[in-house]
């Protein structure tokens, strides 16, 4: 290995230039710095390289100010900031709101039950939930399809058996997916609840078809999907009030951890980096003061040759 | 005799009390660590993560 590239870079590499050598020329008032052309390189790429960025930035900018739609506030959740967990009671407020509500018409097909354990339901609760569901199995010994109570191990099962029959049942409109929807969408759980919250009439001038249903922060603005949370649309376990925004924030943050499980290990890990990156940053700071003090403090003496 | 010099000729200077003290060193500076860690996300997130609610569905 070491032959190898010792063959490509020629000796230069591997030459033993001593510790003090590049150090002084840096130090040096004499060193040349660097030339002309290298400068004019790194310069032409530099500018290139913040105006392409700044292009983009003011391309993404004028793209948000163009559309027709309003833009959902930013709601303040109480897992925004870079230490903040997911609100447990909340997710699990809202995995009653999708299966109450949404589960009607929205599958949720990377989820299984085994998921929630730990997460908002205990392990016998989580068999409880699973053992209300049927799930398409087979084929038995038989070669026949048939169904049985879920377990945990199952994945939600999806309410239409495929995309056509959703579209039949909502008007030509699919109901997408809801696992990962908060990932998949320009706001994530802000459009989210602003979209839930947010149905009004159309304004004077627009003209919905049959089916459609008004939403000023869905892209067009006119959703197939109705407006489905109301006050009391689903009934909470732990006597919470079941406002409409109550259900839409507590829907919103299940399907944020629905698309995000692992966020609350990104935030404990957010501390640990932290802590580990700073004890590293204070060796490495004690060391190089360390490794330079010799550097530093030495003083260079020349001895005049005497003439004889 | 100052602690760090008794320390390496004790410690550093053989290789096997070295690697020793290496793995010994990691193993407890993992544990403090993960535990201090730990610690700081779950009084931060104190009522919020799930350790916190499930006595109210345990039976
Ligand atoms: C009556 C059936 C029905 C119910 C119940 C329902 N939806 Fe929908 N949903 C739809 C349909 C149909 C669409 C597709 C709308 C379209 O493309 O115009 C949709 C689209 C969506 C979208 C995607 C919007 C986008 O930007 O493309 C989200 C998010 C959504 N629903 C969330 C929910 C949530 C959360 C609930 C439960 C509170 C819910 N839906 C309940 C039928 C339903």
């Amino acid at each position: 290995m070491a032959a190898t590239v010792g063959r490509i870079c020629g000796a230069r590499l591997l030459k033993n230039y001593g510790l003090v050598g590049p150090q002084v020329c840096q130090l040096s008032t004499n060193a040349q710095g660097w030339t002309k052309s290298r400068k004019l390189l790194l310069s032409t790429l530099g500018v290139i390289g913040g105006g392409a960025g700044a292009l983009l930035f003011a391309l993404e900018q004028s793209v948000d100010a163009s559309g027709t739609e309003a833009h959902p506030y930013h709601q303040p959740w109480s897992h925004n900031g870079l230490f903040q967990a997911l609100d447990h009671a909340s997710v699990r407020r809202g995995y009653e709101v999708y299966k109450q509500v949404c589960k009607a018409c929205h599958s949720l097909q990377y989820v299984a039950f085994r998921n929630l354990v730990n997460v908002t339901h205990t392990e016998a609760e989580a068999k409880a939930e699973a053992a209300e569901v049927m799930i398409k199995d087979g084929p038995d010994e038989e070669g026949n399809y048939f169904e049985r109570p879920g377990k945990l191990s199952d994945y939600f099962p999806s309410p239409y058996p495929n995309e056509n029959a959703a579209r039949a049942a909502n008007n030509g409109a699919y109901p997408p997916d809801l696992s990962l929807i908060v990932l998949g969408r320009k706001g994530g759980e802000d459009y989210i609840f602003s979209l839930l919250t947010g149905y009004t009439e159309p304004p004077a001038g627009v003209v919905l078809r049959e089916g459609q249903n008004y939403n000023p922060y869905f892209p067009g603005g006119a959703i197939a999907m109705a407006q489905v949370l109301f006050d009391e649309a689903a009934e909470y376990s732990d006597g919470t009030p079941a406002t409409a925004s109550q259900l839409a924030k507590d829907v919103s943050t299940f399907l944020r951890w629905c698309s995000e499980p692992e966020l609350d290990d990104r935030r404990l890990m957010t501390i640990k980096a932290i802590g580990i990156f700073s004890t590293l940053a204070a060796i490495v700071y004690y060391y190089k003061r360390h490794k330079w003090s010799t550097l530093k403090s030495r003083k260079l003496a020349y001895k005049p040759v005497s003439k004889k | 005799m100052s602690l760090w010099s008794e320390l390496n000729r004790n410690v550093f200077k053989r290789t096997s009390t070295f690697a020793l003290v290496v793995a010994g060193g990691t193993f407890f500076f993992e544990r403090t660590f993960e535990v201090i860690s730990v610690g700081i996300f779950e009084s931060i997130n104190k009522g919020k993560l799930w350790k916190d609610i499930k006595h109210k569905y345990e039976e």
